[in-house]
């Protein structure tokens, strides 16, 4: 595994393996001094083109827990702003010297694009609407943790509730959910759901209160407000009148089912109850699994060598 | 290149491993007089069994209630760039080691790379008073100073042997190139 640009790229077996990897790091986050040196002298960049507050500070937390060194890049404050072009920008920050790049980029394919630009190993942070791979495999390590499971998700249902159409966090976890063998429900009004969504092997719900008491996990994305201008949801208050978590709903939910989002919340949108009212919130234990899978992720693609095997003797 | 395992020789049966262990556990409560201060680590993975039994063993003895871990020294080793890392079992110290007594248990004692890797990674959950060295087999080759303090056996050999050891035995294995 050279780069992280999709959750299609990644086998079972490879999900399988990041999530393990992410208990040992879970254990060191534990810890007082919570800091390995597996990753010293490396040198990771990370580049937004696009807002981030957990995403960006979460990377850039992982890779320091590793002892790796962080550079940030922002957009806003770049030669962007002089015209530089995104390949001078890619190949000049390659120049320095990095050894993998943490991209975040408002349109599609930015990340494998930039592949050609640099020899640093390229994780996608989100591109466009196509993929958010790291969200995925977090939220798979939230559940399959959570519900004691480890490496499968056989025998669950996943309600995946909101702006499906826009969200990359909902393509990388379908496909993650889905083939660790859970099932997986949609829950949108047709304007907000993709237009192929039948070839997604999802089942499609049009009201919340058609899953809320029967699902292990509802997942509630977050309505992308700056979307309403486009007129695609006819008014705020009917969208949430049939898709929000309101208290009512939330107490339908079954007992040990587990309520995640993705962050950042719009509160008295997507969900009109306090998250911190309700006994399955895991909200925040994504934020706190993302930094241990980050580590595993980085770990994964800077740390085992892959340059060459000592064929000597395995003994210490 | 192309590696071919012989067949083995056995040089230590299951009644020799057993009786190893119980001499070693003899050995740490003789060095140690003040035994609530131990705690016995064993590295993942090879050496988690034998300080599992080491540990019953002194319990045994001693009449006291000695806590066992294991650390994994994945994120500590020298070598990233030579090989591949296979991690095993997440690191488990139950209590801080600050001021203990660490008695440190592997299977294999070589390079000494591992054991170095593991006193940096021990120095993570507190600073031990001291840490002991027990180990099954010695097998020589050191490329850092450092000893052991209890060894089921030493056992000469070349570079390129392979050495496993288990509760049914050890076994060294020439490797023809």
């Amino acid at each position: 595994m050279k780069h992280l640009l999709s959750t299609h790229d990644l086998s079972v077996d490879e999900i399988v393996g990041i999530l393990d990897v992410a208990d040992h790091m879970a254990e060191i986050n534990t810890r007082a001094l919570p800091k390995v040196p597996a990753l010293r002298g490396k040198t990771i960049a990370s580049v937004f083109f696009e807002d981030s507050t957990r995403t960006r500070l979460s990377f850039e937390t992982a890779a320091k827990r590793l002892s790796a060194d962080v550079m940030t890049f922002m957009a806003s404050s770049s030669s962007l702003n002089k015209g530089e072009s995104l390949r001078d920008t890619i190949e000049t920050l390659s120049a320095m010297g990095i050894d993998a790049l943490v991209i975040r980029h408002k349109s599609s394919g930015v990340p494998q694009t930039i592949t050609q630009w640099t020899d640093a190993a390229v994780i996608n942070a989100g591109d466009g609407w196509h993929q958010h791979p790291t969200q995925g495999l977090l939220d798979a390590y939230t559940v399959t943790r959570e519900f004691g499971t480890k490496d499968s998700l056989q025998g669950r249902s996943i309600a995946i509730v909101g702006d499906i159409k826009h969200s990359r966090v909902a393509r990388s976890n379908i496909d993650i959910f889905r083939r660790l063998g859970a099932h997986v429900v949609v829950v949108a009004p047709p304007a907000l759901l993709p237009s192929n969504v039948e070839s997604w092997g999802v089942e499609v719900r049009s009201t919340i209160d058609d899953v809320v008491g029967d699902v292990d996990v509802l997942y509630m994305l977050r309505m992308q407000l700056e979307r309403m201008d486009s007129a695609i949801v006819p008014s705020l208050p009917e969208y949430c009148a049939t898709y929000s978590l309101t208290p009512e709903r939330a107490a339908q939910m079954g007992k040990g089912s587990l309520l995640m989002h993705p962050g950042p919340i719009n509160r008295g949108v997507e969900l009109i109850v306090d998250p911190a009212d309700v006994p399955g919130s895991c909200i925040l234990a994504q934020v706190k699994n993302g930094v241990s899978v980050r580590m595993a992720i980085l770990f994964s693609l800077l740390g085992s060598g892959a340059t060459s095997v000592l064929q000597q003797g395995a003994e210490s | 290149m192309s590696i071919a395992a012989v067949p083995g020789t056995e040089i230590l049966g299951a009644d020799d491993v057993s009786r190893a262990i119980t001499r070693i556990s003899h050995e740490i409560v003789e060095r140690n007089s003040d035994l609530s201060q131990i705690v016995i680590v064993g590295m993942q993975t090879g050496g988690v069994w034998i300080a599992q039994r080491l540990r019953d063993a002194v319990n045994k003895i001693s009449n006291v209630n000695i806590p066992l871990g294991a650390v994994d020294i994945s994120m500590y080793r020298d070598d990233f760039s030579l090989r591949p890392v296979v991690l095993s079992a997440p690191t488990d110290i139950p209590v801080d080691l600050t001021g203990r007594t660490v008695v440190l248990v592997d299977d294999v004692l070589f390079t000494g790379r591992t054991v170095r890797a593991a006193l940096e990674a021990l120095n993570d959950h507190g600073r031990p008073r001291a840490v002991q060295l027990a180990v099954m087999v010695d097998r020589g080759h050191r490329e850092l100073p450092i000893r052991p303090d209890y060894v089921g056996k030493n056992i000469p050999t070349h570079m390129s042997d392979e050495v496993s050891v288990g509760p049914d035995g050890v076994i060294v294995a020439a490797v023809v190139q």
